[in-house]
């Protein structure tokens, strides 16, 4: 019961936390203090002040700003990802898992060769085949996801597909794909979710990580990876060009992981 | 162990690592856009297109080509760079060490890190040092590996002057500057990973503990500290040694952007470059190598599964 008790508060706190970045990330859909982009050659590398909570930029751009439209780029992309990843994985998971066979054998040696390939490595590849992008960025990480979704989905589908009640499914006639995404997929629903957490996360990871390295996100769309490695040429005279960004990207990661401890 | 056993093992490593070739080879072969086209600009003469297609091969039909880049493993090459009209091999030749230190150095310090910590909080579960790590253990696995190092560039570098940013020492120079350049990459790449091992070990030793073959060996007489080391360590251990097998591979990934932050002319950055310049045979030569190298590794650690826990070795040769 402690343990459980303990579960929900670090749920709270960790949904607290995702939940203000995330109003952060849609509010800036609609307003931001600055515009992001403007340059202003008076306010440049200046330090944080009641005007410009986070400081300015090297071009005088007001931090918070590009703080706010980078973060919705970077969940954009999160999302994204996960959700091609979780969508593909789950069905070739399910239909390998459910069928078997020489199909499950040639497709399960193909996906294992993929998960050889750390997934930045995976995506820094396709990202160097189909050129950078917020779209292709997305592309490129959601295809390096796949196989891990498959293979989490396969096993569970494996696990589930001689349980009673899907033998049951089975006697009344059900055909293999109603079993299979009526009856089987919804109880494999809460592994999928906690996945879906762990997922979001390395995909932030990796987005930034990709923006930082500059084969990721492109101008003008905002990133807080290439904030990043933008504020390491100021890092000495404007320290929190690079601690706010990094910081949200941190508080971003740390708010999902308490929710998806529980 | 079953010599059969590893025979098929390695027929199927093989092919693994033949089929990983091939998708790399064939992902490279689909690229929209001719490299010859990027070499030349797009005012080229046709004839000194088609003269440079045969050149580099790329006249050749699919799987011709696919054979003879194969060769190039065989032989050590890796194939020539597009840019610099030399082999892989020889661009490759002083950067690998350096990439390898840095890993292994990381690696290290998780083990360092990881193990007696980990024994440690287990031991005094439920304590206030284990409530405290929690909370920091959470907090440190959420700082990505080149934001903690910009952090670590900044606290000992300008604050602290006890490193200098971006002054990379050559090992050919100095062994000690060399190695002394590389613990800040290496403390921030291990960092997150070091905190992630902590957890799983703790968890692991926790669940150990209350299986019954601790409390016969308690019954036996034997100390908390028999015990722990005794029995459950070794097989505590077992799933930790799986996620330090991952992790190594993920760290190989991770170090491709270390180096970028800490200025190192490692693997990581030879690719990067390469990638901007659509210098593709480097690319692809160094995608299959660490492909390879994460491959072999998850066999050697199938191996040494095999070795520690006797069950698993009896469970799956049958």
């Amino acid at each position: 019961m402690r343990e459980f008790i303990k579960a929900r508060k670090n749920f709270k706190a960790g949904a607290i936390i995702a939940g203000i970045l995330l109003f952060m990330a849609l509010l800036s859909l609609f307003w931001t203090p600055y515009d992001p982009e403007k340059m202003d050659a008076a306010s440049k590398l200046a330090g944080v002040s009641l005007a410009h909570p986070m400081g300015c930029d090297n071009f005088g751009r007001d931090i918070l700003s590009r703080v706010m439209t980078g973060l919705r780029t970077t969940v954009v992309i999160a999302v994204g990802t996960v959700g091609i990843g979780a969508f593909f994985g789950s069905i070739i998971g399910s239909l390998t898992g459910y069928f078997g066979g020489t199909f499950d054998e040639i497709v399960m040696r193909v996906n294992d060769v993929l998960l050889a390939f750390p997934a930045v490595l995976l995506a820094l590849v396709m990202v160097s085949l189909l050129g950078g992008g917020k779209y292709n960025v997305i592309l490129a990480l959601g295809i390096a996801f796949v196989p891990s979704f498959a293979r989490m989905v396969r096993g569970e589908v494996m696990r589930c597909k001689d349980l009673d009640y899907v033998k049951n499914a089975r006697l009344q006639g059900a055909r293999d794909l109603r079993v299979i995404f009526v009856h089987i997929l919804p109880n494999v629903m809460p592994v999928i979710l906690s996945s879906v957490l762990i997922g979001f996360n390395n995909a932030v990871l990796a987005e930034a990580g990709m923006s930082y390295l500059g084969i990721g996100v492109q101008p003008p769309d905002a990133s807080l990876g290439r904030m990043l490695s933008e504020a390491q040429g100021y890092l000495y005279g404007a320290p929190w060009y690079a601690l706010f960004p990094g910081l949200i990207l941190v508080l971003l990661i740390l708010g999902v992981s308490l929710m998806g401890n529980e | 162990m079953n010599l059969t056993y590893v025979l098929k093992k390695l027929i199927s490593l093989l092919f693994t690592l033949l089929l990983t070739a091939f998708l790399v080879f064939l992902a490279f072969s689909v690229i929209p856009g001719d490299p010859v086209t990027t070499m030349l600009g797009t005012q080229a003469t046709p004839e000194k297109v088609a003269a440079l297609r045969e050149e580099l091969g790329l006249d050749r039909p699919f799987l011709v080509r696919f054979v003879s880049w194969l060769g190039t493993f065989v032989d050590g090459t890796f194939g020539n760079s597009y840019s610099y009209h030399v082999t892989v091999r020889s661009m490759l030749a002083g950067k690998l060490p350096i990439t390898l230190t840095m890993t292994v150095m990381a690696f290290l310090m998780i083990l360092a890190i990881s193990i007696p910590l980990g024994i440690y909080l287990a031991r005094n579960s439920g304590g206030r040092t284990d409530r405290i790590m929690t909370v920091v253990n959470q907090t440190i696995m959420a700082f990505p590996p080149f934001f903690s190092g910009i952090l670590l560039t900044l606290l000992f570098g300008l604050v602290l002057h006890l490193f200098t940013p971006g002054g990379y020492v050559s090992y050919t120079r100095s062994i000690p500057g060399f190695l002394g350049y590389l613990i800040l990459p290496a403390v921030a790449i291990a960092l997150p990973k070091a905190a992630m091992a902590t957890n799983y070990l703790k968890a692991s030793v926790l669940k150990e503990m209350k299986m019954d073959y601790v409390r016969t060996a308690y019954s036996r007489g034997n100390t908390t500290k028999g015990v722990l080391y005794g029995h459950v360590l070794r097989n505590a251990i077992i799933p930790v040694i799986t996620f330090l097998g991952m992790t190594f591979t993920d760290m190989i990934a991770g170090s491709i952007i270390i180096e970028q932050v800490f200025s190192i002319p490692g693997i990581g950055r030879l690719l990067i470059s390469s990638i901007a310049n659509r210098d593709y045979p480097v690319v692809e030569a160094i995608v299959v190598l660490l492909a390879f190298f994460v491959i072999v590794t998850n066999f050697a650690i199938d191996i040494i599964y095999r070795l520690v826990d006797p069950r698993i070795r009896s469970a799956q040769e049958e």
